[in-house]
């Protein structure tokens, strides 16, 4: 990487990178609620957004935040909010309503180590269950996980793109170290992502009903002031709107927000791989974690042991193909995580025992350390 | 009158089949009678308003409004109001909420929305109960009156829902009963024509959960009791506390001029972006890069 | 130094208010924008950010970066006795270590090189705050961290309008201080 005209190069902390990818993809609204790591954010906003002709309001707490940003999208805004842990407890409730009444919007949740208050400047991945679980109810959710700077800008553009292109919350699901972090970063090149827009209704359409959709298709969406008015609702609704309990409608709906995500788990997945190609130890890894995974990588490689590295950016939904295909070759699969076992009950579902899984956790506030990793593969494959 | 009924009339959802959820009896209805022929009175364009609620049996009313309607979750009607005006302040936004939804669980949003004076309505209707779960007593719930939750009476003590939104900022603030119709119309409009924060409360009766509870003999004994106790703020304001205990004083109780939050919000906008002294000059290059850095994502759109 | 190849780590530490968060981005800074390397900065959060003790990690590298924080220091600056104390077993055997004299008495390090940086901020640009500048100017030229005049460049478009010819005093001053504290002549 090296300074030329063509590509600048700036130096952003992640925090502030996430919010200038949000600004890129056209986010013009934002309501959040300070809290440590992610508070830089709400005051990037609340600088830039009178700037550039949209609005920024401080709620007075985080379910009113979610609520705001739920809101705006709605009436038409490309909307986000940013918190940590005992701030994305909070919005679980709306998001839940986001995920049913189909409404576009994102939530930055910069990790810190929990649960409770814990430790708020130091960094964790403890919300990974809670992101895909932690509303009530069966429903869908994407999530993406930057483990760089360039990638705060890259995926919080993406996350906008998908929130609009699927009808639903997306999270970005940082942690302190990448959300704190200043790194030097090379201006993607012009066309480097695509960021898309909600489905539309045509304006004279007759009878618009704001979820009819055919297939697995997300339904074109309206906005409040629009040519047409409609009526959305937390109760599980009919394709009009309105609430019903009819066995067959209630189930179409609840299959309908979960399929349209899930069914495309494979192409939703982002991967990066290092060295994966003859590799017999695979560290499995995102985040910051992955970093200290690549390093390990590296060091491992100049002892001789043939170890790779696959770093997910998509979390949810959950893509296990590249696993199922790199499983035969394998001696063993290593899951570092800052947690005590999440993402790697899915890696443990995917390869379904043909390669063994072994994790590794660390809850202790601090990112890992590459000799951590290396030590941990050493001992493994030694037994 | 009978043309501003048929009027009213057109602002009722047409595929929504009546009669409603709620009790016969129910002040709701004529709550939703009064909303739909202030609107339709006003001739505010059925598109351009958005109609929003939280949980609870008066979180039904939008369902019904010939309006963009949003039937959110328990308290947190505001929080999706101010989101939606802020998006979009073309839009008329009221609010119908209850008493549990609007000052329990969404207590904390109904002070912070009275402090901000957005321009968005909020209709308070108080039952005095938790009507939809089964007679629960609420934050409004008189001390000493019973709920099922209070089989001996209640013991705490009952918010005074216009003195807590006064006291939270609010700048303009009635109450009524839904006894005293043509007041709560008179009212409604002139909360929806205030450039702030408004607030009515209209005091409502729920003979299924709070009458039975609590010796009325049914609704219309509720209607009585809503006639017999009202005095007006002007009566009121010739009565010792002693003569007010028990009574609804009804009326305007705050009425006032302060800057609206959207307008001082894009005044500062206009004017931080028009003088070029007060966005220094590394700002606005800032502001630029982020906009090179927009088109080259949205290069490829479309 | 070792700064064409490889990784570079730089740890800036002190108390809080002493600017170093703000030094630590300079350099970084000044290395990717100006010398187009690779940089991760990080630095110290809460609590001990506000007044206690208060480091910055500046990594810098031709190649990419993975770790992000610095495990074994090439330059290790220290503004207080605390740090010093804290942060001395961190530095590389053949490192960099560069005290401030005026605040710290004991180094605890044979080689470390003491420079007054406070009481010179004091004297030559008439405030303390400048002792952060004064430090950048001593390291850079000591270690060739990143190239002088990149650094010189992105110090004096980040600093407020009007103190640019104090702060390239002040980077000067440290510059000078450094030639003469490793018997360099100026």
């Amino acid at each position: 990487m090296s300074g030329n005209n063509e590509r600048p190069i700036w130096v952003l902390q992640g925090n502030e990178a996430c919010s200038v990818g949000a600004v890129a993809a056209g986010v013009n609204f934002f309501a959040g609620y300070p809290i440590t790591p992610s508070s830089e954010v709400a005051e990037f906003m609340a600088r830039h957004l009178p700037l550039i002709g949209g609005r920024f309001i401080q709620m007075e707490d985080e379910i009113a935040s979610m609520a705001a940003i739920i809101g705006a999208s709605l009436a038409g805004a490309r909307s986000m909010t940013a918190t940590s842990g005992p701030g994305f407890s909070l919005m679980q409730e709306n998001l839940g309503l986001a995920c049913l009444a189909e409404i576009p919007c994102v939530i930055l949740n910069v990790q810190r180590a929990g649960p409770s208050t814990g430790l708020p400047t130091q960094p964790a991945q403890g919300d990974v269950m809670q992101t895909r679980w932690g509303t009530h109810g069966d429903h869908a959710i994407i999530a993406l996980a930057p483990a760089t700077v360039l990638e705060c800008i890259e995926l919080t553009a993406c996350c906008v793109s998908l929130s609009e292109e699927f009808r639903t919350p997306v999270v970005l699901l940082l942690d302190e170290v990448i959300g704190h972090m200043r790194e030097s970063v090379a201006i993607p090149a012009p066309g480097s992502y695509k960021v898309r827009s909600r489905p539309l209704p045509s304006d004279d359409e007759e009878d618009y009903q704001p979820f009819c959709c055919r297939c697995n298709d997300v339904p074109p969406m309206a906005h409040f002031g629009g040519p047409h008015r409609f009526h959305v609702t937390g109760l599980t609704h009919d394709e009009r709107g309105f609430p019903t309990m009819v066995p067959a409608e209630v189930d179409k709906k609840i299959r309908g927000i979960v399929d349209k995500i899930e069914l495309k788990a494979d192409d939703l997945a982002m991967n990066e791989e290092t060295m994966t190609d003859d590799c017999e130890v695979l560290l499995f890894a995102y985040g910051s974690s992955a970093r200290v995974a690549k390093a390990s990588v590296k060091d491992l490689r100049e002892r001789g042991v043939k170890a790779g590295l696959l770093r997910v950016k998509t979390i949810w939904p959950f893509s296990g193909k590249r696993l199922k295909e790199l499983a035969p070759q394998l001696r063993t699969i290593i899951v570092p995580e800052m947690n005590l076992g999440q993402l790697v009950t899915e890696v443990e579902r995917a390869v379904a025992g043909v390669a063994p899984v072994r994790h590794l956790g660390r809850v202790d506030g601090h990112l890992f350390e590459p000799d951590q990793i290396t030590d941990f593969v050493l001992e493994e494959i030694a037994s | 009158m009978s043309q501003a009924i048929e009027r009213a009339r057109t602002y009722l959802k047409p595929l929504k089949k009546l009669p409603t959820v709620w009790c016969g009896g129910c002040g709701l209805g004529v709550v939703m009678g009064s909303l739909t022929r202030v609107i339709s009175g006003m001739g505010i364009e059925k598109n351009k308003m958005a109609t929003i609620s939280g949980i609870g049996c008066t979180g039904r009313l939008p369902t019904y409004i010939d309006t963009n309607s949003l039937h959110t979750t328990h308290g947190r009607a505001l929080g999706f109001a101010t989101g939606v005006k802020l998006a979009n302040p073309e839009l008329t936004v009221v609010t119908v909420m209850g008493d549990g939804d609007s000052v329990a669980i969404g207590g904390n949003h109904f002070i912070h929305a009275c402090r901000r004076n957005i321009d968005i309505t909020a209709i308070v209707v108080n039952n005095c109960i938790y009507g939809m779960t089964g007679g629960q007593y609420s934050p409004t719930t008189p001390h000493g009156k019973r709920g099922t939750t209070a089989p001996y009476g209640n013991v705490e003590y009952e918010f005074n829902i216009v003195s807590l939104a006064a006291g939270a900022g609010a700048t303009f603030v009635a109450r009524t009963t839904v006894y005293h119709v043509r007041e709560l119309d008179k009212l409604i409009e002139r909360a929806i024509r205030h450039r702030g924060f408004s607030v009515v409360e209209v005091v409502s009766n729920c003979y299924t959960s709070y009458g039975r509870l609590n010796k009325f003999s049914g609704p219309v004994d509720m209607f009585k009791w809503m006639k017999e106790s009202a005095v007006t703020v002007k009566q009121a304001s010739d009565m010792s506390p002693d003569e007010l205990v028990g009574k609804l004083v009804r009326g305007i109780h705050v009425e006032k001029d302060q800057p609206e939050f959207i307008d001082v919000y894009d005044k500062l906008a206009r004017d931080l972006t028009a003088d070029s002294s007060t966005v220094n000059q590394k700002l606005r290059e800032t502001i630029e890069s982020y906009e090179r850095l927009g088109d080259r994502l949205k290069a490829r759109i479309g | 130094m070792t700064k064409d190849s490889g990784r570079f780590e730089i740890r800036l530490s002190g108390s809080g208010g002493q600017g170093l968060m703000l030094a630590g981005k300079l350099l970084a800074e000044a290395a990717s924008v100006c010398d187009g390397k690779n940089t991760v900065q990080t630095q110290s959060y809460g609590p001990e950010a506000r007044g206690g003790k208060s480091k910055t990690d500046v990594v810098i590298s031709a190649e990419e970066i993975d770790y992000p924080k610095a495990t074994r220091v090439d330059v290790l600056l220290a503004m207080t006795q605390v740090s010093a104390d804290e942060y001395r077993k961190s530095l590389k055997e053949d490192g960099l270590f560069v005290v401030d004299s005026y605040l710290v008495d004991d180094p605890g390090h044979d080689s470390a090189i003491g420079i007054p940086f406070t009481l010179l901020a004091i004297e030559k640009c008439g405030r303390a705050l400048f002792a952060n500048v004064i430090a950048l100017g001593a390291i850079v030229e000591l270690s060739n961290a990143v190239e002088w005049e990149s650094l010189e460049k992105t110090v004096l478009a980040r600093v407020p309008s009007g103190t640019e010819d104090v702060n390239k005093r002040a980077l000067d001053v440290g510059r000078e201080a450094a030639r003469s504290a490793t018997g360099k002549a100026s």
